[in-house]
């Protein structure tokens, strides 16, 4: 029994591996970034819009309403960043109604190369809106006994984004060939339908949480500008 | 009975042991974390957004403890470094 699509490898050459993980993450970035590319091409600002600019100009709205309640006052700089994650996420996830696919979320090295870049950009976007003093500041929050809990915490979230969604979208996979052996008829169905709506819930919870990190990181300087 | 067949004995008893009590817990946060937000939801309707959102991280963050009794419980079957460690020494002794 294979625990995820690490395991699938297609093409090894000593080190170098080429896994089921790698192929379906370029595949999933091509689709992301050409079918942006494609739709982008022709932009109108008329009163008749084609139905795919509709479509990118709903979720580019809602995210940046999204990220404006958590408390980042400019979603226009963190939405390259936060909007990625969702939709990279969200599209993995999704993709498992395609027969034969296997979610590249569904791989520890995945979700740990997100989360790490999620524990690079909070110190990034923090320091270039406090300046090194001010974010590091942060870290003394309530008093400076809490140093060693706000490293701590610094690392243990991180380990926690990767994990949660690893474990959710793997123990999906998993439960599914449980069931595949078990009743392959119509049961399976509902386990994908239910899939769909965690990886989803997963996608939205991943890239709130890293807006939060992100927000909390930033927030100390802005009562003062204001 | 030889020591491969009671670490396999224990390692699956463990590992049901495993994912059977560390979803009590999370089980109880999340009832208690959906309840009031429900209660939260029919007093005021018009913070519905604030108190969903909050509420779906506040699962996330819950639920993450059950999903590693889960990561655990699948470590012990699939991936455990015990029984390599006792086979292997069966195999060479």
């Amino acid at each position: 029994m294979h625990l995820g699509p690490d395991d699938v490898v297609f093409w090894q050459w000593g080190f170098v591996k080429l896994n089921s993980t790698i192929v379906t993450t370029w595949v999933l970035m091509a689709v992301l970034v050409g079918g942006s590319h494609l739709i982008t091409r022709k932009l109108a600002t008329g009163l008749t819009i084609s139905r795919w600019q509709n479509l990118l100009e709903i979720i580019v709205g809602s995210a940046k309403k999204q990220i404006g309640e958590v408390g980042l006052s400019r979603p226009e700089k963190y939405i390259g960043f936060l909007g990625t994650l969702f939709l990279f996420i969200g599209l993995s996830n999704l993709s498992t109604i395609i027969p034969g696919y296997e979610p590249p979320t569904g791989s520890l090295s995945t979700t740990a190369a997100l989360a790490i870049s999620v524990f690079v950009a909070v110190p990034f976007y923090g320091i270039a809106d406090n300046g090194w003093r001010g974010y590091l500041r942060t870290y003394l929050e309530p008093t400076f006994i809490m140093l060693p809990f706000n490293i701590i915490s610094e690392l243990t979230r991180t380990l926690a984004l990767a994990v949660r969604l690893f474990g959710n979208i793997m123990s999906g996979s998993m439960i599914l060939a449980v069931l595949f052996s078990i009743t392959p008829l119509i049961f399976p169905i509902f386990m994908t339908l239910l899939g769909l709506l965690t990886g989803m819930v997963q996608a939205y919870i991943f890239s709130i949480l890293a807006t939060v990190y992100i927000a909390a990181a930033t927030r100390t300087h802005e009562p003062e500008s204001k | 009975m030889d020591n491969v067949t009671l670490v396999a004995i224990i390692s699956i008893a463990v590992s049901g042991l495993t994912i059977a009590v560390g979803t009590i817990g999370p089980a109880l946060g999340q009832g208690r974390a959906v309840a009031s937000a429900l209660t939260s939801l029919a007093q005021q309707p018009d913070a519905s957004t604030t108190i969903t959102r909050t509420l779906f991280v506040g699962l996330a963050m819950i639920e993450s403890l059950a999903i590693y009794c889960f990561l655990i419980a699948i470590i012990i079957i699939f991936a455990n470094p015990f029984w390599n460690h006792v086979v292997a020494k069966a195999g060479g002794g």
